[in-house]
């Protein structure tokens, strides 16, 4: 057996993915607060407002994180959804229906931070722009994903349902972000590439701490979900048993 | 007999047996296309008769209203076939289970997407569309109606073994039309202002191949997941 392989069964143990994300935890925890609350002071207090925008474009510090995780999130549940199908690994299957949810929160997030911020630059809290649209077809996908895995009673069979759907989006989801693009622009265009940033050092590196700070609450976040899950849907097991009368002394 | 001979006939005598099967129910078949013209009718109440309002929204409302006729239809698509236990005997048959969700998908165009396009000039008529634009209206819809039912039947298949199965289906699917509804409706319109629109037409040839050789494995994979 591969190392790969091994890793996946190895992290795909309940017990051991329990006890492993229990000690994790408080670390991924505790790294998110101290990024959030740098981040927040940078962004807020310390960087000068912009220029045109003014005030206003602090939003951005919530924003552009929130819709980067909108879709990275999408992209790791169709990850995690090929893994469950084609190795039958139920982590993955349990990860990828415990990310829903919070891509679902982060896509709403960056729709509204969004509309608030347009309010005041463009004038309206909502265009049929073509990134404001292709977003709202997102937050609809992952909702469907969602709907679809409550609509089924046996778990694993939901969570391979709602993987297939899931890898369907993804495979769509470009088509759909082209032809809005297409169809309608009015939102600027991305301020940062590879090749390089538009954006002036005190603002970039806030709006980069919370970046990283997002990706670290969706780790704890998924983490806290996915060990919530195993424990309702094993509940009957003993590993379950031993851990709860452990606990409760 | 090789299993390549089986798997076309088997696809033929499917293609056959779920004709008469929907020709026997004949008015099962008739209640998305009258869905289709009460839907459309409806416009017209409530925005108003005028004809150039009516004619400039017509793209959009006679492709929403093919749209939603067929999210009708699909429930049906496998549903019946899927209780009586009909589509088990296909999946254990031998044949591969993606060359039956292809013979499905083609009937249920051949029934529920054609006669759209059939009666089209109808609404094209009630909705003060523009003559000249007519035959694009007719292209994009003969395009894009088995886009719908390839793509459709991946949600129709996801939910087959679910009791209500008809709401979710809506709400899986449509957000897969986007691109479909933008571009078909764009060609239209262009071709109502006088402009090209044959790049929206090679957009949705594009779409309809990518759609044929893509959407029948999805559809098989979910029909499998929901016999388990």
């Amino acid at each position: 057996m591969n190392r790969f392989m091994l890793f996946i069964h190895k992290t795909g143990s309940p017990p051991w993915f329990y006890n492993f994300s229990g000690k994790l935890l408080p670390w991924t925890w505790g790294v998110f607060l101290v990024l959030l609350v740098a981040g927040l002071y940078l962004g807020l207090v310390k960087a000068p407002p912009d220029y045109l925008q003014g005030e206003s474009a602090r939003i951005m510090y919530i924003h552009v994180p929130s819709a980067y995780m909108s879709m990275m999130i999408y992209a790791l549940m169709a990850v995690m959804g090929v893994i469950g199908l084609v190795w039958h690994v139920r982590m993955a299957e349990i990860m990828m229906i415990s990310s829903a949810p919070i891509g679902a929160i982060f896509t709403a997030i960056a729709l509204a931070t969004g509309s608030l911020w347009g309010r005041p630059t463009w004038g309206t809290y909502w265009v049929w722009d073509a990134r404001l649209t292709s977003e709202l077809v997102l937050l609809f996908l992952y909702l469907g994903v969602i709907g679809l895995y409550a609509a089924y009673d046996e778990p694993r069979k939901a969570a391979r349902a709602a993987a297939l759907l899931a890898l369907v989006g993804v495979v769509n989801l470009p088509i759909i972000h082209y032809s809005v693009t297409w169809w309608n622009t009015l939102h600027q265009p991305p301020s940062l590439t590879s090749e390089g940033s538009a954006i002036h050092p005190s603002m970039l590196v806030p709006l980069l701490i919370m970046v990283v700070a997002w990706k670290f609450f969706y780790i704890s976040n998924l983490l806290v979900r996915t060990r919530l899950r195993l424990i309702e849907q094993d509940q009957r097991k003993r590993w379950v048993h031993h851990i709860l009368s452990g606990a409760d002394r | 007999m090789s299993h390549r001979t089986g798997a076309s006939k088997a696809f033929l005598a499917l293609v056959r047996r779920d004709l008469l099967l929907a020709f026997r129910r004949r008015s099962e078949m008739m209640q998305p296309l009258l869905f289709l013209l009460v839907v459309v009718s409806l416009f017209p109440l409530g925005v108003g008769p005028s004809p150039d309002l009516l004619g400039s929204i017509a793209p959009g409302v006679i492709w929403i209203a093919a749209l939603l006729a067929t999210v009708l239809s699909l429930d049906t698509l496998f549903r019946s076939d899927f209780e009586d236990g009909t589509l088990e005997q296909f999946a254990i048959s031998g044949h591969p289970v993606t060359v039956i969700a292809l013979a499905k998908i083609m009937v249920h165009w051949l029934v529920a997407g054609l006669p759209i396009v059939l009666l089209s000039p109808l609404l094209a008529l009630w909705m003060n569309l523009p003559m000249d634009a007519l035959d694009v209206l007719v292209i994009t819809l003969l395009l894009g109606t088995p886009v719908l039912s390839l793509v459709g039947s991946i949600g129709g298949a996801l939910t087959v073994s679910l009791k209500r199965g008809g709401q979710l289906l809506s709400l899986l699917v449509f957000p897969l039309y986007v691109p479909l509804l933008i571009i078909a409706a764009n060609a239209v319109s262009a071709a109502v202002a006088g402009l090209p629109y044959s790049g929206q037409l090679g957009l949705m040839g594009a779409g309809l191949i990518a759609a044929l050789t893509l959407a029948p494995f999805a559809t098989a994979a979910a029909l499998k997941l929901s016999l388990e």
